[in-house]
Parts: C-alpha cells; structure tokens; sequence
C-alpha cells in the first residue's frame, strides 16, 4: 500500500482496520522527509524520537479501543508559532531562537488528544509577516511543485509539507490569508474559520484580532475532520465562541449538493491585477458549479480597494502591541553587554527581529502614536466597520463568494520582497475575510502552464463553515478526474 | 496627501518601537513608511463620519474567572528559557542606583 498517497481520514481508517499502523505511517513520512527536505525546507525543527515513541502509544491505544477516531495514528505537522510543550518553537525568529514552551497551544493538544501524531515544526515568516515564507530567520521554504518558487505565506511551510507528503495534514495560522493563500499556492486545501471558532491559546499573536488558526489539508474531507476536532469553546482564549455542536458537525457538511445556491462572484476579485490563467480556472469552477445547480452572478462588492490599507494599519497596530513582549528579559533573545536596561531592549529587539518585522512595528508604533491615532487606526477601523457592512449586505443576497485566492500563481524567489506595497498587495482577495471575521475556504481548481497550482477561495457568511465545506466537496466530486486531490509531489530522483 | 517622514518623526518612532536604527536603516525606514502611509491615505477618501471603529466584530466582554492556579508550578521550565537567571530569578542590567 502507498500509504503516501492516502489523505489523513483515509489512512486513519487504514490504521484502524489494522492494514497498517502508526508507527509505518510515520516511518513514511519520515522517509520522505528524507528525500524532500534538502530542496523543500519545510521543517524547521523535527521531532523524530519523540514522534515514534507517540506513534507507538496510540497504536496500543487504537488496538485497545480507547482511540476511534478519525484522525487517530495521523502524523501531522504544526506552523511554528503555536507553542508546543517542550519542543522548540521560534517562529522564525532570532528572538525565539531557543525559545522551549512550557505549554501547547489548545488546538495542537486537541489534535493530540485525537490521537494525531505531532512530527514536527513548520517554517513561515518571522512572526506570520510575509506573504512567501521568505522572512524567516532558518531560510526559504521552496514550492515542491517547482523548487524556484516560494510556496506562499505566512504558513508556507505547513503547505509545503503537505503538498510534499511530509505530513498528512498541517495547521497554519491566518491573519490575513496566511493559511488560504500558501494553500493555493502548494495545491492542498486550508481554510481560516470563522473569527473565535478554534482557541487561539498558545498561538503566538501577531494581530489578535485578526488571528485565527486553520487546518492545511489533502482534501476537504481532510479539512472538515480537522476542524471539527480543533474547534470548540476555550476558556482559556477569551475571544473563544460558543457555538452550537450541531453547528460544528463539519463532516456531517460533506454532501454534494449546491441545487439552488446562490454563488456572488465579486467583479473587483475578476478585473485589474489578475493574472489571465488564474482568472480563467476560477471561472471554469463557477461555470462547473453552476452545472451542478448553483445560481451564480456577478456582483460589486463594494469597497475591495479599501481593504489592503485597513488591514495593515490594523494588523501593524496590533503586532506593534503584541511584540513589546520581546524585550530580552524572561524568555528569547538577548543582546551581549548592553549599558543599561533601555540599551538592553534596543539592542535586543534591533538584532533579534528581523527588517520586515521591525518596519511593521514602526508603522505600528506611528498609527497609534499621539497625534496619527484618529487619522490612521480610527480610520482604518471605522473603515473595517464599513467593509463589514459590506459584507452583510452581500450575505442578504447570496450563500457565499466566490474568487481566487490570489492575484497570481507562486512568485518565483526573491521576486516579491524588496517592495512592501507590492508584496501586500498579494493579500487583496484575503485579507477582507480576516476584517470582517468570515470564514473562507481555499482549494485547488487547476494549474497554470508552469504546472503551477491555481488556487479557488469560498467566502461564507459568519459561522458558515458547513455551507463552505459542502460547496467544495461538491466541487472537489465534480473535478475528481482533472483535479485529482492527495497531490504528493515527488521530486526526481536525483535528489 | 504625500507624508513626509523626518528625522525627528523616525528618532520618535524608533524609541516608541524601542530599536536602534544605523543611518541607513533609518532612511530606509523613512522611505518604507512614507511609502506605506502614502498607500494607507486611500482610506481618505471613504466619508467614515457617525461610523464606529469596529474594534472587534462580534461584541465581546471582558472574561473574568476565580483567581485559583489551575496549571501547577512551573517554575522549573519557564526559568530555563530565562537568558539569564539566578537563585530562580531573572536577572537584568542595574535599574536603580
């Protein structure tokens, strides 16, 4: 059996039925590592004692019966920003460079709680800020599907390692696309849940109010088994909903059936900007819908050009706040002989953050300094205010939204990094979900000529999921053939 | 609108963010924001007057709890990441002369 080539619920069915075990499905991921990791760099920290020794108690614990679930046995990977328990966790910074928790973040204990086997840690932007993985202090993550381009970001390298057959599944962290577009880019399925749905406790925050942890996935029954595991009330993140089990019941979302729903497609996410390639795979996913009985209609959103500048003012404020904490005294980074404890944070912070960190705490710093606090980060909250508006309105008159996830397929290296605006601008069709706390879903709808993935993003009302989740079965059912899901890319064998 | 950053505004900023910039990095750092903010000034053109900033989507309240230790003494671990620490405290340049 080419354990590989099962996706998570497969293989846990697999493990269950006794065709094979946890520790063989680690023992694969392990040797694929092995062969992928020299190009790709998806990991920063692996942890391969520690995983055998769980692989081995859950598969006593599934002999035994006390683990049925379906992700039990399941190795699994994690962004390096929520913490893990004794295992290192950086966030691809200096400043965290050494940094061990004593605690896990509730959604990776949830998943071990399930039985789920934690392999290791993923790299991303130093602190989830970036749009290519290009920021982090231990170095690129390379796209598996063409070595030359970055796989996206922030989780770029929880994508990667999916797409890579590294992992079975990955969770990521959104803060304004940082789970969706990676996806697209690597051809695997993420999804950011509504704001509040899964805990963000142990999630290392950029901008908390934007923040939300998402699965990374082969396929959507992958993604809807995932969620329905990390989801739920925490009392330990105080921003934590309480929703409804029925609500939650996300696998019970995956039917195929769109008779009659009513599918928006924002014209300001089909015009300027948008490469032809990815304009037209996301049209040929609308037209496939609308054959299999979705209502589907153009529509203007309203607002769309409004949302990049919001975000990052809102999202700089944020991160300007949250990573005072990085001051060299209790945990991370310090710097050698400063002269006083002011010389001490200063020095501290300069070599340990890194440049794109660093110029979004000033910007931080600058909207919420006296004097540009009401004309900035007012501003750009009341306008967050207006996009949610927006939104509701578009939610009076259609089940969800429909675009790409982003303006181009995987950047080559290095392409997009020296402009800030430029690399935001890459967020144009995300980081809207992220303002108005919705939850979106993307999934591979095709390639361009490179053979690069194209990725197509669903955006559902608040609280949504289950109609998201159906949409993209569906969608993923009727493209079985030309699409094929589990995409392990393989890299020749000279490597 | 152009924004233009001086020196002054940088020094400022540079110490709110506690960072010390060489020369060159403070020009780029300059140059970057006056970049950024000419972007973000867009937002000037959408009439936000009566509009509440939406600081949070849903409407949330402050989550109190009983002061009680629910996740045990851990002391041991959480000094071990301490850069530098003594007789389980942490240890930091002189404050107070």
């Amino acid at each position: 059996m080419d354990l590989l080539s099962l996706s998570a619920v497969e293989l846990s069915a697999a493990i269950r039925a006794g065709k094979t075990t946890a520790p063989q499905a680690l023992e694969a991921v392990l040797a694929q590592m092995d062969r992928m990791e020299e190009t790709c760099h998806c990991y920063v920290t692996v942890d391969r004692e520690g995983a055998r020794q769980r692989a081995e108690t859950v598969q006593r614990q599934i002999e035994s019966g006390v683990l049925r679930g379906p992700l039990a046995g399941v190795p699994f990977a994690v962004k390096d920003n929520l913490c893990t328990q004794g295992l290192r966790t950086t966030c691809a910074s200096r400043m965290l460079e050494n940094y061990i928790p004593s605690y896990t973040a509730e959604a990776v204990g949830r998943l071990e709680a399930a039985g789920a086997v934690l392999v290791g840690k993923t790299n991303m932007d130093e602190f989830a800020m970036g749009s290519t993985t290009e920021t982090s202090c231990h170095g690129v993550t390379r796209n598996p599907h063409d070595p030359g381009h970055v796989p996206g970001g922030s989780s770029g390298g929880s994508a990667a390692a999916v797409a890579a057959g590294e992992c079975f599944f990955a969770l990521g962290s959104d803060t304004g696309g940082s789970v969706r577009q990676p996806a697209g880019h690597c051809g695997v399925v993420g999804m950011k849940p509504t704001y509040g749905t899964v805990s963000r406790y142990g999630l290392i925050a950029h901008a908390s109010s934007l923040d939300q942890i998402g699965p990374m996935t082969r396929d959507v029954s992958d993604c809807a088994a995932v969620l329905e595991v990390i989801s739920g009330h925490d009392p330990k993140d105080s921003t934590s909903i309480k929703r409804e089990p029925q609500d939650m019941d996300f696998t019970g979302a995956l039917r195929e059936d769109v008779n009659g729903l009513r599918i928006g497609l924002p014209v300001d996410y089909l015009g300027e900007g948008l490469a032809p390639q990815v304009r037209e795979a996301v049209l040929r996913a609308a037209e496939t819908l609308r054959d299999r009985g979705a209502i589907i209609e153009e529509f203007d959103l309203e607002l769309v050009r409004y949302a990049i500048p919001a975000y990052y003012t809102i999202a700089a404020a944020e991160a300007s706040s949250n990573l005072a904490r990085f001051d060299g005294v209790k945990y991370g980074y310090r710097a050698r002989g400063p002269q006083g404890l002011e010389d001490m944070y200063r020095k501290t912070r300069s070599q340990g953050l890194g440049p794109e960190t660093r110029r979004r705490i000033m910007l931080g710093c600058f909207v919420l300094s006296a004097g540009y606090y009401d004309a900035y980060y007012l501003k750009a909250l009341q306008v967050k205010g207006m996009i949610k508006q927006a939104f509701d309105r578009a939610f009076s008159r259609y089940d969800l939204l429909l675009g790409p996830v982003a303006p181009t397929t995987a950047p080559r290296l290095g392409e997009n990094l020296a402009d800030p605006v430029r690399m935001y601008l890459g967020d144009i069709y995300t980081v809207s979900a992220n303002l108005a706390g919705l939850p979106g879903i993307c999934l591979p709808c095709g390639r361009d000529s490179r053979g690069l993935p194209i990725g197509l993003q669903l955006i559902g009302n608040c609280f949504q999921e289950k109609k998201l989740l159906r949409t993209a079965y569906t969608y993923e059912q009727a493209v079985r053939e030309s699409i094929p899901p589990t995409p392990v890319v393989k890299l020749p064998e000279t490597h | 609108m152009a924004t233009k950053i001086t020196d002054n505004t940088i020094d400022y900023i540079a110490a709110l963010a506690k960072l010390e910039l060489t020369d060159d990095e403070r020009r780029r750092a300059a140059e970057d924001m006056e970049k950024m903010l000419d972007y973000i000034h867009i937002l000037e053109e959408l009439d936000t007057a009566g509009m509440a900033p939406a600081f949070h989507i849903f409407p949330v309240e402050n989550v109190f709890r009983e002061d009680q230790v629910t996740n045990g003494e851990g002391r041991e671990e959480t000094l071990r990441n301490a850069p530098v620490e003594e007789d389980h405290m942490f240890v930091v340049p002189r404050t107070v002369d």
